[in-house]
């Protein structure tokens, strides 16, 4: 893994910790105040921030850190997060959100926005009004300021306070020698020799028990501190009590060290960083004036050999290292070795023989693990702020994409075994039953990996439907209308590569809500409305398809306005007469707009039609719903996969194609009477009421070159674009069943009029019908006929 | 054998970055996502030393430090903690649930491997 691909992960983090944020930014929106629900989105910032900055994008983390400090304010309740708080929070996730893309992509920011809101944000933090007008001076006035950086009991280096022993009494203080020589393979240039100019410091180091209690070590201390120059370290071992009065977690031994350096004061104090709370440490300049009382106290010299400790150099350091522990472990062991007999002070003990293995520089409670006590207590249980989430793991996209063509080979290989069992019923009954129950069974767990292998890629729209509540704060802000989202059934889950490509349509038609479904708030008003509009987004499953449904409570389509549209763009003639739910749908058409003049955010040259298009390409379709003065409801109703489909296996002048289930209104076997004549070799179907333009596939697809007979055939009456209906000709309906997409264009190429291709049961490959272009290639005769039916 | 560290961040890109930075040091790395895992794995990976977050769901770093020192086989097994530069407070509370030493974030990876040859043998 390199960075960039470590980079890569960044990006997709941050687009999960900003789906993150804004979930909780409007839970707490809508009045969430659970503790939780804050620190996930202050996490979501703070990992954001945490990653940026290992990037060095000091954009992003500039924001983010202002975002962050405010929230840590409605965090720790300095700040009420209200509505002009929640309304700053927002918007800064969706400039957070701008960053982050501009960072990935390379794009720019306004820095105007930017700016104004992390300052914004700052007057938030601080418990000041808004920096640019009166939006918010209650909402931050009853926050307490932002208090003063907590009075934090600072870790005074003990040292200057200290009540502690006086360095320079007569304690028994002991030199140890300390050479460099000793070390195996310390290169003599790691640890310069005393120059001639270095400064001498006397180190008085204390530490106290808790200095241990927390993993550090007083040898690691000293190892770092030999790298600074020549030292002599001396240890006062009086404090120590004889073995019963010894508690091995506390801490008796206090150190004097000589250091010759041509380091700073600073230096020294650095190795000492992560002990200075836990010791006391005194570092003056000169030698102590101990010296004499080595000899009042005489202590045998034990060696200090560095070398067990491993050395510090970075090659050496990491391997050896769980080595040296070990062999470091019993050195460090809490008792002082040389156990004193008589319950005497050890210094009065003094001459036991060097070779015992003697008071270490830490003869504290043992650090290392080894010298331990292996008593496994069950260590309390800290508390968990939440319920475990579902484990999950991460899979290439790919894997799944294999697995899936895998288990459609599956699928037509169990349906080829059961096509082959089937002709040859005679062999196989004398087997008994046995073969087709196990068929049928097979056919069962067949149906069921292919669910299990679907739900795999199966995900919630939520993270679309996210996305939306920013388009409708964006487009309601630019058209200076109030809207709310409100959203519903976020958890229904559809196939990814639908969710991905929902998206854009969505936003579209969001988009087109706001802006021309929802009126001025003056205008609602008068309607006797809430002048806060409201556009509801909805998901849930229907017979095997997502339906989604954007809704809006404005003024519904004007239908009068529409109509009038759509005869200036020559749509229709003066004398058609369409009916409310045609008038709808000439939304769709290509080069259809309302809008008389092109507001900010329509006119992006993306029109009703495209969005249609979009779902078509997905196998869905759409359609309104418009009621004058109470609003619109578009709904889209969608394949749940992309991967296989319901479809109609047909006969067609000797070939087998496939028709999508979800094209087709209804079957009809046409009977003579039902069919009439129109022009040269145009027919009708009367269905009902009505009448139908007859489409022959096989002539379409010039399979034939002349119509067959109707009825020797089956219609299948499908929906087409704008809402009219085409009863398409096949020859006869073979069956219905499940089929798994093959591309065609990945194995072949486009072929108009065909979308896919699967393998039936038989092996054979068959086409599957894409029916809007079957029927928009029947256009031509077809927008006659139209004509002809409404005059 | 290697020097073993314990990783535990919420944040992937920080988990890699420190994978990737403490392997090419010549260390061995165990990694979990937040406090609660960081406890689950302790005991199975046994680490000689502990770089954790602060800011994690679930467990955050102070409780995940408390839970080791809890533990009497890692009393004293050093912990580092990820911290901001400027968040004293946190270093304090960090200090003390039990850390051993802090690490200013974003991490220099050579600071990241000195602070941990500082605290292990």
């Amino acid at each position: 893994m390199d960075m960039n691909e470590i980079k890569e992960i960044f990006f997709q983090e941050c687009e999960e910790q900003l789906t993150e944020l804004e979930t909780g930014l409007l839970a707490m929106n809508d009045g969430d105040d659970d503790p939780e629900t804050v620190n996930a989105v202050f996490r979501a910032v703070h990992s954001i921030k945490g990653g940026a900055g290992a990037f060095g994008l000091d954009d992003l983390v500039a924001f983010a850190h202002v975002f962050e400090t405010t929230l840590d304010c409605v965090r720790s309740n300095k700040l009420e997060p209200d509505e002009t708080v929640m309304k700053v929070m927002l918007k800064s996730a969706d400039v957070l959100a701008d960053l982050t893309a501009a960072a990935r992509d390379g794009g720019t920011v306004d820095p105007a926005r930017s700016s104004t809101l992390a300052k914004d944000l700052e007057a938030l933090a601080n418990g000041q009004p808004l920096p640019d007008g009166d939006a918010a001076p209650e909402a931050a006035a009853p926050a307490a300021p932002a208090a003063p950086a907590e009075p934090v009991a600072e870790a005074a280096p003990a040292a200057e306070a200290s009540e502690g022993p006086a360095p320079t009494d007569d304690s028994g203080f002991q030199p140890v020698p300390f050479s460099f020589d000793d070390m195996d393979e310390a290169p003599a240039e790691e640890a310069p020799e005393a120059a001639a100019d270095g400064k001498v410091y006397t180190v008085e180091f204390k530490p106290n028990a808790g200095l241990y209690a927390k993993g550090n070590d007083t040898a690691l201390l000293f190892r770092d501190l030999a790298q600074l120059g020549q030292m002599e370290v001396r240890c006062n071992s009086e404090a120590l009590p004889d073995l019963e009065g010894m508690d091995p977690e506390d801490s008796y031994l206090t150190w004097s060290i000589t250091l010759t350096t041509e380091s700073d004061e600073d230096a020294i104090r650095q190795v000492f960083e992560f002990a200075e709370w836990d010791c006391k440490l005194e570092v003056t300049a000169g030698k102590p004036d101990a010296d004499e009382n080595a000899e009042e106290a005489p202590m045998v010299p034990v060696p200090f050999d560095l070398s067990m400790l491993g050395e510090p150099e970075k090659e050496e350091a990491p391997a050896p290292a769980a080595e040296a522990k070990e062999v470091a472990a019993p050195a460090t062991a809490p008792a002082p070795a040389p156990a004193p007999v008589p319950a005497a002070p050890v210094a009065e003990v003094a001459p036991t023989p060097a070779p015992t293995p003697a008071p270490t520089p830490a003869p504290e409670p043992a650090p290392a693990k080894a010298a331990s006590p292996i008593i496994k207590e069950p260590a309390k249980k800290p508390k968990v702020s939440a319920v475990a989430p579902a484990q999950q793991i991460r899979v290439d996209l790919e894997r799944v994409d294999r697995l899936i063509n895998l288990v459609g080979e599956l699928v037509i290989n169990q349906a080829m075994l059961a096509q082959s069992v089937g002709e040859n019923e005679e062999t196989v009954s004398g087997q008994g039953n046995n073969i087709n129950l196990g068929l049928d069974e097979l056919n069962q767990l067949t149906r069921e990996i292919q669910d299990s292998v679907m739900a795999i890629r199966a995900q919630p729209v939520k993270p679309v439907f996210q996305r939306m509540s920013r388009i409708v704060r964006e487009s309601a802000d630019m058209v200076g209308k109030n809207v709310r989202l409100v959203t519903e059934g976020e958890n229904t889950e559809v196939d990814k590569t639908v969710i991905d490509k929902l998206a854009e349509p969505l936003t579209h038609m969001i988009r087109n809500s706001v802006d021309h479904g929802l009126e001025s708030a003056e205008g609602r008003m008068a309607a006797g409305k809430d002048p806060q509009g409201m556009v509801k987004l909805s998901a849930k499953h229907r017979s095997g398809r997502i339906v989604i449904e954007i809704e809006d409570d404005g003024a519904g389509i004007n239908r009068d306005r529409v109509k009038q549209k759509a005869l200036d763009n020559g749509l229709i003639t003066p004398e058609s007469n369409l009916s409310d739910e045609e008038i709808d749908n000439l939304i769709f058409h290509p080069g259809f707009s309302t809008a008389e003049e092109l507001s900010d955010i329509s006119g992006r040259g993306v029109g009703m039609d495209v969005v249609k298009k979009s779902i078509q390409s997905l196998g869905g379709r759409i359609s309104i719903q418009s009621n004058p003065g109470k609003g619109s409801i578009f709904s889209m109703s969608l394949p749940l996969t992309l991967a296989v489909l319901d479809g109609m296996v047909v006969s067609v002048a000797d070939q087998t194609l496939v028709v999508p289930l979800t094209a087709i209104v209804e079957t009809l076997q046409p009977e003579k009477s039902d069919i009439h004549g129109f022009g040269a070799k145009q027919r009708l179907i009367a269905i009902r009421e009505t009448f139908c333009p007859l489409v022959d596939v096989g002539e379409i697809l010039k399979f034939r070159d002349e119509p067959a007979d109707p009825i020797e055939g089956v219609a299948l009456l499908v929906e087409s674009e704008g809402g009219g209906q085409r009863a398409l000709m096949v020859d006869a309906i073979q069956g219905q069943r499940q089929v798994v997409i093959k591309s065609l264009e990945s194995n072949y190429s486009n072929v108009p009029g065909i979308a896919a291709a699967t393998i039936l049961g038989d092996g054979r490959v068959a086409l599957i019908l894409d029916v809007d272009m079957i029927v928009s290639a029947s256009k031509g005769q077809g927008l006659a006929l139209e004509e002809m039916m409404s005059a | 054998m290697k020097t073993k560290v314990l990783t535990v961040d919420d944040s992937r890109t920080i988990r890699n970055m420190l994978l990737v930075t403490l392997n090419n040091a010549g260390f061995d790395t165990v990694q979990a996502e937040d406090g609660i895992e960081g406890l689950e794995v302790l005991e199975e990976s046994n680490p000689d030393v502990i770089v954790t977050d602060i800011n994690m769901p679930r467990l955050d770093g102070f409780g995940f430090i408390e839970g080791v020192r809890q533990n009497d086989l890692y009393r004293s097994v050093p912990i580092l903690v990820l911290t901001t530069e400027s968040d004293d407070e946190k270093k304090n509370r960090a200090r003390q649930a039990g850390a051993t030493g802090w690490i200013v974030k974003p991490f220099d990876p050579t600071k990241l491997v000195s602070a941990i040859e500082r605290v292990t043998a």
